[in-house]
């Protein structure tokens, strides 16, 4: 399957990341490629097979209406790249 | 006009369970920014999401009591989209497969019933907070995170309405509903119930739909029909000059009451939906169904409507009653212990309303009950009191929760229904008001009512009323 630039660059836009012209080129191909290469599943005849969403035949997994403890601040902000007091900071949201 | 303006809602309500959809994170409002907070409503890597029971039945009730289909199967579905008050990157939700779909809800508008018809009901999870600084220049915005996770429910109607008065009941109904099952708190300013309208117009007559505006931003019922008034006139004056309307997002501008472009249907979101793996699916058989169905207690419109015929009182009483689920419990209370109910009524939707009013209290916090209102009723149809005496004990009851009886004891409040005493002060008061009584004689109506308030006052108000009435009459008509 032949994907364009314009759907790398959708994508791309979709995912709020920039790319470079050699970026879009190079991900073109790969895209195509990988495309091309999981759509040999296509040739399976699927007619008789329902479509499978989830693997295990398990349903209604319910927890209780329970408090449980939250985290303490500093382990919630462990990992994150800035805070500000005890929020977290990101770029200016514009709308 | 000669367009119709076309309208549809949705509604988006805050689940009052105490636990957030996927974690044990409390759901409090106004908590210290990410004090609620978990691995799994902070998104951290290797977390899985698992459904609060009670969040889930909730959404059930709300499918069942909009009379919606529920299939016996249903699954969430992640929505991707980037947003930092979104910490997966994706929301959980629900799109192929709704709890319930093709309902309905019956409003009433200036006594005519309507049917709006319910597209679906389903439950997704609430996104985090986002504090954007007021200093200028400032290119950071905050994330609480408090927020993300909180059982949300989102209830979309057809686009049936087509007045303000029609949205305004839909939104009045069904936040009464919501109330009455005891799924949301609805409280507004704390954003537990949110509305967005999707509004278009077309010619009067034509059946095909106009592109349609979606406005958010609607933080008030009040904001949402100003914003459909303001939208309604918006695209008529582009239609009228020949222009198209673009199908677009739209945000209310409070300050200055209008619309502002968000983003065209161009830049629409592509939000790539698909079924939740970590998440199984939800099998829901006729018992559970109909449990949850039974729990549904009778909703504000069959209310009203019943208690009009089972108990005579005017429409315009029997809406003042069901405006709050707890109120119209009382009344029904206190008419299972005395079968009285306009005079009930008039003490609930006057005396009870006023006090809690003034005093900024809810039904349930007031410290009178509901027998206590029947033995006040009680013991004024005796002729203990009279009903201004009454009046005054039940301002006592208010402020202290004390029975009646016990306050007309301790104050001395009981009605003299004594005829030789009663009898000694209306000539006492006749003795002292010879100008009155030739007025009286004369003709003059209010000069008995000005003698009775005299002997009312000599007695402390005690008097039956009735006696003195009578008894003044007999001695003056000699
Ligand atoms: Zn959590």
């Amino acid at each position: 399957m032949k994907i364009s630039k314009k759907d790398i660059r959708y994508v791309a836009h979709l995912s709020r990341i920039a790319l470079s012209d050699n970026e879009e080129e190079l991900f073109v191909h790969q895209l195509s490629d990988i495309l091309s290469y999981i759509e040999k599943l296509n040739q399976l005849n699927t007619d008789n097979v329902d479509p499978l969403v989830y693997t295990t035949n398990t349903f209604n997994v319910f927890r209780e209406d329970a408090l449980e403890k939250p985290l303490a601040i500093e382990d919630a902000q462990y990992c994150a790249p800035s805070t500000m007091g005890a929020f977290f900071k990101v770029p200016k949201v514009i709308e | 006009m000669k367009y119709e303006v076309v309208i549809g809602l949705e509604t988006h309500s805050e689940l009052a369970t105490a636990t957030k959809l996927f974690c044990g994170c409390s759901t409090k409002f106004g908590a210290d920014p990410n004090t609620q907070v978990c691995p799994v409503c902070l998104a951290m890597p290797g977390v899985l999401p698992v459904m609060n029971k009670k969040a889930f039945e909730y959404a059930m009730k709300s499918a069942a009591a909009l009379c919606c289909k529920i299939d016996n199967y249903t699954n969430f579905d992640r929505k991707s989209y980037y947003y930092p008050d979104l910490p997966k990157n994706y929301q959980i939700s629900q799109n192929y497969h709704n709890l319930g779909v093709d309902g309905f809800m019956d409003i009433e508008v200036k006594g005519t019933v309507k049917r709006i018809r319910i597209h679906n009901v389903h439950l997704e999870e609430e996104a985090g907070k986002l504090i954007h600084p007021e200093e200028t220049g400032a290119d950071y915005s905050l994330v609480d995170f408090n927020r993300a996770g909180v059982p949300l429910l989102e209830i979309v109607s057809y686009p049936d309405m087509r007045t303000v008065d029609e949205v305004e009941s839909y939104m009045q109904t069904l936040r009464k509903m919501l109330l009455y099952t005891e799924i949301s708190d609805c409280k507004m300013q704390e954003g537990s119930l949110r509305f967005e309208a999707s509004i278009s117009l077309r010619l009067k007559g034509v059946e095909t739909l106009g592109n349609r505006v979606e406005i958010k931003n609607l933080n008030s019922m009040k904001f949402v029909i100003k914003a459909i008034e303001y939208e309604a006139t918006r695209q008529a004056e582009l239609l009228d000059r020949g222009e198209t309307i673009d199908r677009e997002t739209r945000l209310w501008d409070e300050i200055n009451e209008k619309s502002v472009r968000m983003r065209s249907k161009e830049e629409a979101q592509d939000y790539r939906y698909f079924p939740e793996p970590d998440l199984l699916p939800v099998l829901i058989d006729e018992k559970w169904l109909s449990t949850i169905k039974s729990s549904i207690p009778e909703l504000p419109f069959a209310r009203k409507q019943r208690f009009v015929s089972e108990f005579k009182l005017s429409d315009y009483d029997a809406n003042l009653l069901i405006e709050d689920k707890v109120l119209a419990d009382f009344f029904e209370e206190c008419v299972r212990g005395l079968n009285r109910p306009k005079i009930l009524c008039n003490w609930i939707t006057n005396d009870l309303l006023r006090e809690a009013k003034e005093r900024k209290l809810e039904i349930g916090q007031l410290k009178v009950k509901p027998a206590q209102l029947v033995s006040l009723v009680e013991i004024v149809e005796k002729g203990t009191i009279s009903s201004t005496t009454a009046k005054e004990v039940f301002i006592e009851m208010i402020q202290t929760g004390k029975d009646p009886q016990k306050i007309v004891e301790e104050k001395g409040l009981i009605q003299i229904s004594d005829e030789g005493l009663i009898g000694s002060v209306i000539d006492k008061i006749i003795s002292g008001n010879p100008g009155v009584i030739d007025d009286y004689k004369k003709g003059k109506k209010n000069a008995l009512t000005f003698l009775v308030g005299q002997v009312m006052k000599e007695t402390k108000g005690k008097a039956n009323p009735k006696m003195v009435n009578e008894l003044l009459k007999g001695k003056l008509d000699v």
